[in-house]
């Protein structure tokens, strides 16, 4: 074979896999986008103004952590065709089942209203009141479920997690210095030595990748988009370009922050919008536009992730494939948590500094039990056959499960005493 | 005898009645675990319902501090 009908070979097959790829792309390209959430990018932006480029390399450990911990929900959902919440009370019981359920709804609904915290502050740059954020979101992703198509929901959801990458030329307007970058960021080390500051800053940057709603809503997406045993690869692909992509995106904008705000005290990414929008209006308009992607994106999957939840436990039909009238709990679950979060945000005086730090301290009570759950299922026959976990799996797997449960403990127990730190 | 319908009324009473009906079932339903309790399963299950009570004692602390 010549080398043009080699190389012609070659491009229809990638062309082919390119296809079949964004076919079955979906659910580990949402949910490792929309962990950068409201949250992700407040925690990113506050850190790279904070160290500069000094931890891109602790970020870069992200990766490995976030693929394997989502790759076994892909496993789970695409063997057993249950979401997490059904397989936790099936393979428990119901005390296990209620503690998860429970400690799920409520941990996804503060959280809900962080992401609408960010979505209002973020518009609030380009002088948007809050109200008509919070009805424009809500009636945009109430139109986004009410089409009744889960493939079609999918598709509209990859294209607003693809505005998630805006940090990327965001990271080009402010010309870093590309040999600093890679010196300084790639060689692992503790910029200002090790002390409580920075611990406290690398337990929410694991704090912000693994949380508690991405593992039900993975699965339950696995489940409703009706992924099989054969479509396992393709899930893993898909959950390791995403894991890429959000590392990604948060090395980037730990770029941005570190040329342009490195030394100066910032506590939220709207600030940093607001601050750039003096200098440079361009880049301003990218972070702020970045901030209100994220928290739209985290919010259309934590409602998702309660919605199909509480259709699993209660029996009811779940599914973006039926009607209003086929599953008319669903979608009222998913209109009732937009509806009472945004409500929150836009009531005066309302606490949302306590909310947003009682959110970290309510994700540590459920993230261990979760991700224990998930090890145990995932090891078990009788469930899984021959896609449970390999030894070398299990390795990888409980070093760091252990590692986050230790360290989001510590971060949960920090917000509450920060006196300890001290 | 004291039921959801004399304290709450017929009507929201019945609604109650409905939920409690359904928990009972799904705590039915989901009586028997379906996982093999393991030596290693029951020492992971003790490990959360320990880590899980110093947590809540942590909070409950935290609280009185608060309080206090």
């Amino acid at each position: 074979m010549d080398f043009g009908s080699t190389f012609f070979y070659k491009y229809r097959r990638f062309i082919k896999t390119l296809k079949i790829y964004l076919f079955l792309a979906g659910p580990g390209l949402i949910v490792m986008l929309a962990d950068n959430d409201a949250g992700g990018i407040t925690t990113y932006t506050v850190t790279g103004a904070r160290y500069g480029y000094g931890l891109i390399w602790f970020l870069l450990l992200l990766l490995p952590v976030a693929y394997i911990v989502q790759e076994m929900t892909v496993r789970l959902g695409a063997v057993t065709k249950r979401g997490h919440a059904e397989a936790i009370f099936d393979a428990f019981g119901s005390f296990w089942g209620w503690f998860s359920f429970i400690d799920l709804a409520l941990v996804n609904w503060l959280t809900l209203v962080t992401e609408f915290i960010g979505m209002t502050a973020a518009l609030a740059i380009f002088h948007i009141s809050p109200v008509v954020t919070v009805v424009i979101v809500s009636i945009v992703m109430m139109l986004m479920v009410l089409q009744g198509k889960y493939w079609t929901w999918e598709k509209i959801a990859i294209l607003f997690a693809a505005l998630n990458v805006i940090y990327i030329p965001a990271a080009f307007l402010v010309h870093p210095s590309v040999g600093e970058v890679l010196s300084v960021g790639l060689i692992p080390h503790f910029p200002g030595g090790f002390n409580g500051t920075l611990f406290f800053f690398l337990m929410a940057n694991i704090g912000t990748t693994i949380a508690p709603w991405m593992i039900f809503f993975q699965q339950s997406a696995v489940v409703d988009k009706g992924m099989k045993e054969k479509d396992i690869p393709w899930g893993q692909m898909d959950t390791l370009i995403g894991s890429a992509f959000t590392v990604l995106v948060a090395i980037f904008l730990v770029v941005v922050t570190g040329t342009v705000l490195y030394g100066v005290e910032i506590e939220s990414a709207a600030q940093a919008a607001s601050m750039m929008m003096t200098t440079s209006p361009w880049l301003g308009t990218c972070i702020a536009i970045g901030l209100f992607n994220a928290g739209f994106l985290g919010a259309i999957c934590i409602s998702l992730a309660s919605s199909w939840a509480f259709g699993e436990v209660f029996g009811w039909a779940h599914s973006l494939n039926m009607k209003v009238r086929e599953a008319p709990w669903f979608y009222a679950c998913y209109l009732f948590a937009l509806v009472t979060a945004g409500g929150v945000v836009l009531l005066p005086n309302a606490p949302l500094i306590l909310i947003t730090l009682f959110v970290q301290v309510i994700a540590v009570t459920l993230l261990p039990a979760t991700l224990v759950f998930l090890i145990l299922l995932l090891n078990n026959e009788e469930i899984m056959g021959k896609y449970r976990n390999t030894t070398l799996q299990n390795i990888a797997g409980t070093v760091i499960v252990v590692a986050i449960i230790v360290l989001s403990t510590l971060y949960g127990i920090t917000t509450l005493f920060p006196e300890w730190l001290m | 005898m004291l039921t959801l319908e004399t304290i709450f009324g017929e009507r929201i009473g019945s609604v109650f009645r409905g939920w409690t009906n359904k928990i009972h079932e799904i705590n039915k339903k989901y009586e028997t675990p379906r996982i093999k309790m393991s030596r290693g399963v029951k020492i992971a299950l003790m490990f959360l319902r320990i880590y899980l009570i110093l947590l809540v004692l942590l909070l409950g602390y935290k609280f009185w501090t608060l309080l206090k």
